[in-house]
């Protein structure tokens, strides 16, 4: 017993300080694919070597190059298959963003205020795998540790969805665990937010749409945030949920 | 007996006893291919089983009406002493669908059989158990994803059904039905408890719920489409499943890598064990709710795959592996920052782990808790340390070794006790372990190309590919097509193995030890369902 209390007075904080101070991972790390615009030829080799359509090459648009991170499973692929060294992998991975309109009654922006006028930002999350491969609830697991304790923040983990202010779903959302996860969402009260996280929860990601998957939580749920990464990194996704907990645009 | 005596030996009892296709390996190979038609299926199986000593890893359906007309079947067998592998196969024609079962003489082939009657149709007459596996009671019938001619983005109808759970009865008995979506941070499956009071009478599960048609997909990708869908098959297996593919398609077009390349995939095998082993060991602290092994466990695992992240770029060791080699090289200091974090971490861990093992109020819960029985484990082919902490002494990187292991010294520990103790000793025994190969393979570090193309793949040509990851062996089938992409896929992960045998160990136990139990297994659920 003395030993257990010696290693943990001796262990310390172990503590990150993000989001206080940025957490920017060390070069070689897969982050979103960048475009240097003067080197590209917009010849197209990286949307066609992209597995989930996450790049669209349009020469004659306004847009010519675009990526949309949702996609992105963060390969690689991309970058090799550029015959000008036009792409690269940047350190870029706070990439949550807020669905385009705000869907239904009762969530997103207006939940966030609600939520946060009456709580501050004391948050209960839920978790929901609606068909993920493990990653993303392994990173999630990992907000509960010492290292990213994401309690000092507000934010709470609770084993009820009737005890959720927010559902944080990961998965494509399989045909096996659709209705499990309309049920879910119905028993969380409103006003609630749907953050889908992963690429699969955001778009399919590599599952797309077939026999088994919808395709992306927004198929079945109206999503709030959108937190991309396959998986996203532990301060990814404190980085999205205090984006949800954002209520202005 | 050396592999060639063994295979030759195979050969000719078969020989004697029906008429069978058989072709010895050639050359530095290891494999047998062996054909026969259905009827012979069991007696063959019989043979290899319990007269030769050989496992059955796998057993998969495949559609090949557009090559030969028919489905066929194939068996992987490998036998330990003589480090073979042995592919059996067998044509189905469309028109009489039946096949002898082999599940009364090999019991590890029961859910390989239900899984191929819901995917492909087939059905295996003699199985004691025919209830649906891989699909859901509201899936329609004749409906068949893996055939052919079934497309993948196919809407298939809900229909009515109802899933048979074996009934328990008498006064006093309650069910108690968990899931899929559990209270935790964890994966979706569905148990069932029978109970009476707090003590379990029968637990049974439900999985699948995580299907999400992987090996559909996988079907007409190239090798390198197909290797970001093996690589996503699982997070915390995502190395061992990666290296399995690709060892796999290099078997199959014949394509050896360099000695680096070995060295690192063997780095990463061992680096994902290491995270994983780590975590485990704390995380079943979790199920007892002793928060300092948690926590402490937590933390180190946290400090590993921050090493992954800053040695390969990624917390769950993705984007290392392709077919031909791999994408990222080690530079000096990689290497020895890989070995400062090592030691600390492994001071850190013997620490924690003697503080818990003399723990009185930790050994109370886990001591004779959740206990597999050695023959259950073996007859059902249980894989991994779970099987080691029941006396299976078998592990790939010794048996059937791959990338670099048979150039390096390590111990494969084995216990016998079988509960969750002992599943926790065997981690930590094989955590040091993992760290003196570690060690071995950065001091060795050979120089050689990161990669090389892939040969063209041989049209219908097939090869397996087998890992040992932190959860057992995996094994992934690949059949080449006629263009150069991938016309069959099948994965077993080591948690498809394994969690049959888990609901058999919690009868006798209280049902607030399941926790514990399936934490001291610690599967996986996407890898198995796919």
């Amino acid at each position: 017993m003395i030993k257990l209390f010696r290693k943990s007075l001796n262990t310390g904080i172990v503590t990150t300080s993000y989001p206080d101070k940025p957490d920017i991972p060390i070069e070689g790390y897969r982050g979103l694919p960048e475009r240097e615009a003067d080197k590209c030829m917009l010849c197209g080799r990286c949307s066609e070597v992209c597995q989930t359509e996450a790049i669209s090459v349009n020469a004659k648009t306004d847009m010519a190059w675009s990526l949309d991170p949702k996609r992105c499973l963060f390969c690689g692929y991309c970058v090799e298959a550029c015959p000008k060294g036009a792409l690269k992998m940047s350190l870029i991975y706070e990439l949550a963003e807020r669905a385009a309109a705000t869907q239904a009654p009762g969530s997103s922006v207006e939940a966030a205020s609600a939520v946060k006028q009456v709580l501050g930002r004391s948050i209960h999350i839920r978790h929901l795998d609606s068909g993920s491969c493990n990653a993303c609830e392994w990173e999630m697991t990992t907000l509960t540790g010492p290292v990213y304790d994401i309690q000092r923040l507000g934010f709470n983990f609770v084993a009820s969805p009737r005890h959720a202010d927010l559902l944080m779903v990961t998965g494509p959302v399989t045909r096996n665990l659709e209705i499990a996860v309309k049920k879910t969402y119905s028993a969380t009260p409103a006003p609630k937010i749907v953050v889908a996280v992963g690429t699969c929860a955001c778009s399919g990601g590599i599952c797309g749409q077939s026999y088994a998957s919808a395709g992306g939580v927004n198929q079945i749920l109206p999503v709030d945030i959108y937190i991309p990464g396959c998986p996203p990194r532990p301060q990814a996704l404190i980085h999205g949920l205090l984006q949800a907990m954002e209520p202005k645009r | 007996m050396t592999r060639l005596e063994m295979a030759t030996r195979i050969k000719d009892n078969l020989s004697q006893m029906m008429s069978i296709e058989v072709k010895l390996p050639t050359g530095s190979d290891n494999v047998i291919h062996l054909e026969t038609a259905k009827e012979n299926l069991p007696a063959i199986v019989g043979y290899l089983y319990k007269e030769q000593g050989c496992q059955l890893v796998q057993m998969l359906g495949n559609d090949e009406r557009e090559i030969c007309g028919s489905f066929r079947v194939y068996l992987v067998f490998v036998h330990d002493g003589a480090g073979l592998i042995l592919i059996l196969r067998t044509a189905i024609a469309p028109e009489d669908l039946v096949y002898p079962s082999v599940t009364p003489v090999i019991p590890a082939a029961h859910w390989y059989e239900r899984e191929i009657r819901d995917l492909y149709g087939l059905e295996p007459k003699g199985h004691p158990e025919l209830r649906r596996l891989a699909v859901h009671k509201d899936w329609p019938k004749q409906y068949y994803p893996l055939r052919r001619d079934f497309p993948l983005k196919k809407k298939v109808p809900r229909s009515e059904g109802k899933f048979k759970f074996i009934p328990v009865e008498g006064e006093g008995v309650m069910q108690i039905p968990v899931g899929p979506i559990h209270a935790g941070i964890i994966e979706p499956g569905h148990f069932r408890f029978s109970a009476v009071g707090e003590n379990v009478l029968h637990l049974e599960a439900r999985f699948f719920y995580t299907h999400r048609g992987m090996e559909k997909l996988a079907e007409g990708k190239t090798p390198q489409e197909g290797l970001l869908i093996a690589e996503r098959l699982c997070g915390a297996c995502s190395f061992s499943h990666s290296l399995a593919y690709c060892l796999a398609l290099e078997k199959l077009t014949g394509t050896a890598v360099s000695e680096r390349v070995d060295y690192i995939r063997t780095l990463g095998m061992e680096l994902e064990r290491l995270y994983n082993h780590i975590g485990d060991v704390g995380n079943i602290c979790a199920g007892i709710g002793f928060a300092f092994g948690t926590m402490q466990g937590a933390r180190l695992k946290e400090k590993m795959q921050q090493l992954n992240e800053t040695v390969f770029g990624s917390r769950f060791l993705r984007g290392i592996n392709t077919p031909g080699g791999v994408r990222r090289d080690l530079d000096s200091d990689q290497l020895s920052l890989i070995l400062q974090t090592l030691s600390q971490v492994e001071g850190e861990f013997r620490e924690l782990t003697e503080i818990l093992l003399a723990s009185e109020s930790y050994m109370n819960r886990v001591q004779g808790t959740g206990l597999l029985r050695h023959d259950l484990a073996s007859d059902l082919h249980a894989v991994g340390p779970a099987a080691r902490a029941s006396g299976v002494d078998r592990d790939l990187r010794r048996d059937h070794p791959y990338a670099a292991y048979a150039k390096l010294a390590f111990r494969v520990p084995v216990l016998s006790e079988g509960d969750v103790l002992a599943r926790v000793k065997l981690r930590i025994e094989e955590t040091f372990e993992s760290m003196g190969i570690i060690r071995q393979v950065l001091a060795r570090m050979p120089e050689g190309k990161l990669k090389v193309a892939l040969k063209p793949m041989p049209p219908y040509a097939y090869a397996v590919g087998m890992t040992e990851s932190a959860r057992g062996e995996n094994v992934h089938f690949i059949m080449a097509g006629q263009d150069g992409r991938i016309f069959r896929h099948m994965v077993r992960s080591a948690s498809y193995c394994n969690w049959p045998v888990v609901p058999s160990t919690v009868p006798g136990n209280v049902v607030p030890d399941f926790p514990l139990i399936n934490k001291s297994f610690e599967l996986c659920y996407a890898c198995m369902d796919r």
